[in-house]
């Protein structure tokens, strides 16, 4: 490739490690990871199964051994633009604020319920990647001083649509099952359903605004 | 459906592509053994079959029909007659096929000649036990729809196959994340014999053994994991995963399982003696 100048240096794959004998995965910046997946996606290698992102990593499946060509692909791999509203989309998401955890989180974070809620529905999130469940994202952008911990003992029971948050992610439940994220509110909103296309609302990429309502 | 046994799923080869929203790939445990089912029978490879986990199933054709048995070899009959495996087996209409506990192995194949032909989920017929998509678990009572036959004439009248080895030999390459345990950890994992731990499904086996200690302390983000990755959670016991794994993991990958032994990683049952070889 010829040389056109200073390439920066942010958002390159940092290693690529064997993972058995059908898969490599890629080390990044988390910054980096979606663009990384973008950039697969858009030009996938020969036989690509599958593409894994997660907070520093993505895993690429192929249904063959990976060969040195494809390593030396997948070092030399930079990031796709992800434009703030780029393929992926974006998604208004209807929060009711009332969850058990509100009062915990708002005391926590050294606010009042109502600026946490400002907060939290003035920031810009963006899925990163899923893994949960079918339909989960993480969705990051949260500013560090939101960042909360787990529940020190998770709940048996949490009902589907709850908003919660955990470390630098906030999430929502696609459906309901155990969990330990700080519940912060709920949403009507159905983020899984096999018969709608796409059948998931939340894909790596697509940016998140939280709107207080009721 | 007379009797599922301890539990019988419909399995194809499974819905790859969705791990981005959170969808493993699942399908059949023992790919190579549903694939021989759906030949033998005349189906193209990827049409859905019964996974039958330890035997105990009961059905009734609902009409003549072509069906074919492999995997885990368990006595079968057709109404009182011995029948053949890995072979072609017409049903007549009415016939009770009753499968006994497996001899070996853990997982058996049914394959009707048209496929089972529940409705997909994101395009296919598998039942992910993590999940829970695509048809439940079946129960007694249920009718299964078999679909329309193909073009393709079933052409092998019986295929040789070998009986599982024993003790199972799994190969494995480095994972991952080999240098977040000790160095003894893969020593260890290549010679000692693990007992196949009661608590372990489709999911996975959970395996014990020689604690594998950690060489460090911290927590690993969450990363992509695969059929045949072998973790190592925080008590130091190894979790091998299968084929309804959960798209991510946050414990370090030690080992990979190579792909042409996973078959034989979805036949092993609770109880067996496993080993790795590097």
């Amino acid at each position: 490739m010829p040389d056109h100048g200073a390439v920066s240096e942010v958002g390159g794959v940092e290693r690529v490690v064997a993972y058995g004998d059908r898969a490599v995965l890629l080390e990044a910046d988390p910054v980096a990871v979606p663009g990384l997946r973008a950039a697969l996606a858009a030009a996938p290698l020969p036989g690509q199964r599958d593409l894994v992102p997660a907070a520093r990593t993505l895993l690429v499946v192929l249904d063959r051994p990976p060969t040195d060509r494809d390593l030396a692909v997948l070092r030399r791999l930079r990031p796709a633009a992800t434009s703030a509203a780029g393929a992926a989309g974006h998604l208004e998401v209807p929060v009711v604020f009332d969850g058990p955890d509100l009062g915990d989180v708002a005391a926590g974070t050294g606010r009042s319920v109502e600026d946490l809620v400002a907060a939290l529905t003035s920031t810009r999130l963006t899925v990163a990647f899923g893994g949960f469940a079918p339909g989960f994202g993480y969705l990051t952008g949260l500013p560090p001083e939101l960042h909360v911990a787990r529940r020190p003992t998770p709940r048996t029971r949490v009902p589907a649509g709850s908003v919660g948050l955990a470390g630098a992610y906030a999430g929502i439940y696609p459906r309901e099952s155990p969990g330990g994220w700080q519940l912060v509110g709920r949403t009507d909103l159905v983020l899984f359903d096999v018969d709608r296309d796409p059948p998931a609302l939340l894909v790596p990429g697509t940016t998140v605004a939280l709107r207080a309502v009721g | 459906m007379l009797a599922p046994g301890p539990r019988t799923t419909v399995q194809d080869t499974g819905r790859p592509g969705w791990a981005g929203i959170g969808v493993t790939r699942s399908g059949a445990a023992d790919r190579p053994s549903a694939a021989l089912a759906n030949r033998l029978v005349g189906n193209p490879g990827s049409a859905a079959v019964l996974e039958v986990t330890a035997g105990g199933l009961r059905v009734r054709a609902g009409r003549a029909l072509l069906v074919a048995l492999t995997g885990a070899p368990a006595p079968t009959d057709v109404d009182g007659r011995a029948a053949p495996w890995n072979a072609p087996l017409p049903l007549p209409a009415g016939a009770v096929l009753t499968l006994g506990t497996p001899s070996a192995g853990l997982r058996s194949y049914l394959a009707v000649r048209g496929g089972i032909d529940v409705p997909e989920v994101l395009g296919s017929r598998s039942t992910d036990t993590l999940s829970g998509l695509g048809p439940a678990p079946l129960r007694a009572g249920d009718r299964l729809p078999v679909g329309p036959p193909g073009a393709d004439q079933p052409v092998v009248d019986v295929a040789p196959v070998a009986p599982p080895g024993r003790p199972v030999v799994l190969r494995v390459l480095p994972g991952p994340r080999r240098d977040w345990l000790a160095p003894e950890a893969w020593a260890a994992l290549t010679t000692a014999e693990w007992t196949v731990a009661p608590a372990s499904d489709r999911v996975g086996l959970r395996l014990a053994g020689p604690a594998l200690v950690r060489a460090r302390e911290g927590e690993l983000a969450s990363e992509g994991l695969v059929p045949g990755a072998l973790q190592v959670p925080p008590d130091g016991a190894p979790v091998l995963f299968l084929v309804d794994h959960p798209v991510t993991g946050g414990y370090p990958v030690l080992a990979v399982v190579v792909t042409d032994d996973l078959p034989a990683a979805g036949q092993v049952r609770p109880g067996d003696v496993l080993r790795f070889r590097a």
